[in-house]
């Protein structure tokens, strides 16, 4: 292959300037095509793609990348170098221009941790893995979460964004793993029960306690750590050594013996707490974690009276089944209702749960409930085994309640209960994380009557589309002429023996098999409810639903519609029309009749949530069917044209990847002119009449499920 | 096709299976079968149902037919059909027809696999009645006192499709398998593989933690048939990670990062 020679500096001059737009921004390019000429040719393509794609997002941040890219592009590789931009991009989106700028202009900070960026563990790569290796260790359900430093609360472990003690990448990994499973043993064998308060108040120097206690309790754990995982606590030594870290002195070695009777006893360590505290602990090792008594203790009040509550609660409930079902069983005498105790008892990993000495399976949430409250106190109080009686607690309390979307939304830019989705720029070639707002709501249900006209205004269109559908709904067929099967094909067998007396070879196909296909399908509708719709639009959309409700209801196959608008990335919208679980009832028709002409079209957002929605029912074959008037669109925004449209036909390669059928049925005549870009040349259909609109459905089902 | 079937002899079990004794059930199903009573046998898959299934049958000395069932498994597929021959049709029994003449015991595995119109036809042989009507010969077969129905299934798989029918499930007397006591399974761990106490004990302890796993990315825990799968490759001297990764984390998934998951779990035990 020929090198090709490098660009000129006027072919540089003018890509800079464009990228820059220096007609208005009146950016200097010179002494960067100084810097850029004498590159080789492969290094400036490199550079002058990713000053393209930042420019997409900011010029100011991409001049400023331009500047200092050839000096890193010496000490750094260029996936550090993607890593860097796409880092000042993310600051950019989350944190704004100042912020991002700072990224870029301290590079000598990021060169100063190039190691980290090539060696290190990252969070977001670890995280998938190391959370399902916690989940796999036993007891409470920790969660991992990135923080400045490492260090549990006693529900949450922190991690740092990025790991880099380590010389290799692979060893950082390790170290990650080696410092969570140190946290879970921090919570698994009773450091967080220590009440921290009373145990260091009777010293003069608390922060000098604290030390020591941390220095022994690490010495506790990691005798534990040797019993319950010694591969990892091979490896943990291995990676000690190689870390350097210093040996034990022998007062401490002395120490490590005496807590070897009863390591997995917190209560050890406060008995050695004095003599250990006139020595200097020792080094921290590696993969120990910090200790913050304040967040634990925090974290353990506000559980406390939680779990007791929700304990209490739930056995009620337990003790309510039992009651029943034991008063099924015989007539009832004593319905006096009396505070029912439990007794539990830990048996391996599981719990046994008795109530009258009667033995009472205990549900999954149950379970984790009593393994929590063992660890913070050793056992279960008996008080807490006691049903809660009526009325005790204020039921708001410990009932799970979605937040409504109006409370959140009312004049702040809140994002809490809303689901946030990442956004693909194509300019950047990369997602915009967490960029989306959106939030599910109710729709206002309109007059239930209105279905009922539409059903009667095309009640020989209604009818011809029931018996298409459920002609549609058995398949089951008779094969004939099988190599196997349940019965013998008579006429086969006449034709074969008839052969076989001819001196011809006989056939083998004189079976008869019955064949049944099983239908298993979901299919969401997801409604365009942006302004543009207003008018006929509106009544032709909703005038196909019913329809299309009409005739599904025939086939029986699952459904749900949504409807879609929104204005901004703020504030993204889903309407709940009809669920997969709701029936097409009299609220589900005022619904559809309630469907109006909202604000505009962000659709790769609403596509990423609906197929996140599909993706949960079980179903051999899933459709998204997109009912829509025209592109994506949003409010003065970037959204409008390329940028939208390539966004929705990554969220849709998204859910075409998760095993989803996308399709679309749209009203707009210059569809052709990208929705074959976004949903393939076969997946959508353009529509001039309404009456065709559920005829062409019926279609999409005959050629997905045969 | 004749000279490939066995007879019901053939399926007669002579050897002691090996099985542990979890609670009841051995009583339970004597006294079911005394009766000529059908059983059910749940529970997650590899917990030890088929096994004992051989080992009822050696004890109660009747030929095992067992029949796994799958979702294209038919009426005829069970009962027996016609095959041409030579220019002429001649009937051939299906296994339960062959269990029932033969007053043997017969094991449909994993029954809610099969179609629904199936499990109709074992529905007159699992109420007192115990008969099985065969349409295609106009015969009705009245099933010895040695006939025994069983079937097994896992209610595990959350999925309303694989629910067994009331008028089915309660034809039945069900026996609950579920994964040993963590003693007793070591112990059959170490008698199916061979291994010392200490390795049976950290096979143990990662099944433990993959069934903490359950619901939380993985469908099912470790089953001790996937224990004994690893405990033999370790006494054949394969490395134990090795073997572990072999039987138990590519066995239980295909989803990369949780295999990467549960090999960390690996790599911290062994």
């Amino acid at each position: 292959m020929a090198i090709s020679p490098p660009h000129t500096s006027e072919a540089l001059a003018r890509r800079l300037e464009t990228a820059f737009d220096v007609e208005f921004t009146f950016h200097k390019v010179d002494h960067l095509v100084d810097i850029l000429a004498p590159l080789e040719r492969d290094t400036q393509d490199f550079i002058l793609g990713w000053v393209e794609r930042i420019a997409s997002t900011n010029i100011q941040v991409s001049y400023e990348f331009t500047r200092r890219v050839v000096e890193a592009l010496d000490r750094l590789d260029r996936r550090v170098i993607e890593a860097w931009a796409v880092h000042a991009m993310d600051t950019y989106d989350s944190r704004g221009l100042h912020p991002a700028l700072e990224v870029l202009l301290k590079v000598d900070d990021f060169l100063a941790h190039a190691h980290a960026h090539a060696a290190g563990a990252f969070f977001d790569e670890v995280k998938t893995v190391l959370a399902n290796f916690l989940c796999g260790l036993s007891g409470r359900r920790l969660e991992l979460k990135p923080g400045e430093q490492v260090y549990t609360d006693s529900e949450k472990l922190f991690l740092p964004n990025v790991t880099a003690s380590m010389a290799s990448e692979a060893d950082n990994f390790l170290l990650c793993k080696a410092q969570v499973a140190f946290m879970w043993a921090q919570t698994r064998f009773g450091s967080c029960r220590t009440d921290f308060d009373a145990v260091f108040a009777g010293f003069a120097d608390p922060a000098r306690a604290l030390a020591a206690f941390q220095a022994l309790d690490g010495l506790r754990l990691e005798i534990c750590l040797a019993r319950e995982l010694p591969g990892l606590w091979r490896d943990m030594q291995a990676l000690s050594a190689r870390h350097g870290d210093a040996a034990l002195p022998p007062d401490w070695q002395a120490m490590a013996r005496a807590l070897a009777a009863r390591p997995a006893a917190p209560e050890s360590v406060l008995a050695l707490l004095h003599d250990a505290y006139p020595l200097d602990p020792p080094a921290r090792r590696v993969y120990h974690a910090a200790l913050h008594p304040q967040a634990i203790t925090e974290m353990r009040n506000a559980r406390a009276a939680r779990e007791k509550m929700l304990l209490r609660v739930k056995l009620a409930q337990l003790a309510e089944e039992h009651r029943e079902s034991a008063e099924a069983q015989r007539p009832p005498e004593d319905t006096i209702k009396e505070q029912a105790q439990f007794k539990a008892r830990q048996e391996g990993q599981g719990w046994e749960l008795t109530l009258d000495d009667q033995p009472i399976a205990p549900p999954e949430d149950v379970k984790q409930l009593l393994t929590s409250i063992s660890l913070d106190w050793g056992e279960i109080p008996p008080e807490m085994l006691t049903a809660a009686g009526d009325g005790e607690y204020d039921p708001a309390l410990y009932e799970k309640k979605e937040k409504n979307p109006d409370d959140v939304w009312q004049g702040t830019y809140h994002e809490e209960g809303a689901h946030l989705y990442p956004e693909w720029d194509h300019a950047r070639q990369h997602y915009r994380k967490n960029w989306c707002v959106l939030r599910e709501i109710d729709l206002k249900p309109g007059d239930a009557a209105y279905v009922d006209g539409v059903a009667g205004k095309y009640r020989g269109l209604v009818k011809h589309l029931r018996r298409t559908f459920e002609a549609m709904r058995d398949e089951s067929r008779l094969l004939k002429r099988q190599m196997q099967g349940d019965d013998v094909d008579v006429d086969a067998l006449v034709e074969a023996l008839a052969e076989a007396r001819d001196g011809r070879e006989m056939s083998d196909q004189l079976f008869m098999h019955m064949h049944r296909a099983d239908r298993s399908m979901a299919v969401m509708f997801m409604v365009d409810m942006s302004g543009s719709t207003r008018g006929w639009i509106n009544d032709a959309e909703r005038e196909a639903l019913v329809m299309l409700c009409e005739s599904l209801e025939a086939l029986g196959d699952r459904y749900a519609i949504y409807g879609f608008s929104g204005q901004t990335r703020k504030r993204c919208e889903i309407y709940r029309i009809k669920t997969f679980e709701q029936g097409y009832d009299a609220a589900t028709r005022a619904r559809i009749a309630g469907i109006a002409p909202q604000d505009y079209t962000r659709m790769g957002t609403a596509i990423r949530h609906l197929a996140k929605l599909l993706n949960e029912i079980d179903a051999k074959t899933k459709l998204l069917i997109t009912l829509s008037d025209g592109k994506p669109d949003d409010y003065f925004d970037a959204y409008r044209g390329a940028y939208g449209i390539e966004d929705t036909r990554q969220a849709l390669f998204e859910a075409r990847r998760s095993g989803i059928h996308p399709y679309c049925i749209t009203i707009d005549r210059e569809a052709k002119e990208y929705l074959p870009h976004m949903y393939g040349h076969a997946n959508w259909v353009e529509i001039d009449d309404v009456k065709k609109l559920p005829l062409k459905v019926a279609d999409i089902y005959r050629r997905l499920t045969t | 096709m004749d000279s490939t079937r066995s007879s019901p002899e053939s399926h007669l079990i002579t050897r002691e299976p090996y099985y542990e004794r979890v609670g009841d059930e051995i009583d339970l199903f004597e006294a079911a079968y005394a009766n000529g009573l059908p059983i059910l046998l749940k529970g997650p898959t590899g917990c030890g149902k088929t096994r004992f299934m051989e080992y009822m049958a050696w004890r109660l000395k009747r030929p095992l037919i067992t029949v796994s069932c799958h979702d294209d498994l038919t009426t005829s597929d069970l009962v027996g059909r016609y095959l041409v021959k030579g220019g002429e049709t001649i009937w051939v029994d299906g296994p339960l027809t062959r269990a029932v003449r033969a007053g043997g015991i017969c094991y449909l595995d994993e029954i809610v696999e099969a179609r629904k119109d199936t499990m109709v036809v074992i529905h007159p042989l699992a109420d007192d009645r115990r008969m099985m009507p065969i349409e295609k010969l106009g015969q009705l077969l009245q099933a010895p006192r040695e006939f025994c129905l069983a079937i097994s299934y896992n209610p595990g798989y959350q999925s309303v499709l694989k629910e067994l029918k009331q008028s089915t499930r309660q034809r039945f007397v069900a026996l609950s398998f579920d994964y040993p006591r963590p003693e007793l399974e070591a112990k059959i761990i170490r008698h199916e593989t061979g291994l010392d106490e200490a390795a049976a004990a950290k096979l143990l302890k990662l099944a433990e933690m993959t069934r903490n796993l359950k619901g939380n990315g993985l469908e099912e825990g470790a089953s001790t048939r996937l224990l004994v799968h690893a405990g033999k490759l370790i006494a054949r001297g394969i490395d134990a990670r090795a073997a572990c990764q072999g039987a138990v984390s590519r066995a239980l998934t295909d989803d990369d990062d949780m295999v990467a998951a549960v090999n960390e779990l690996i790599a911290a035990l062994f």
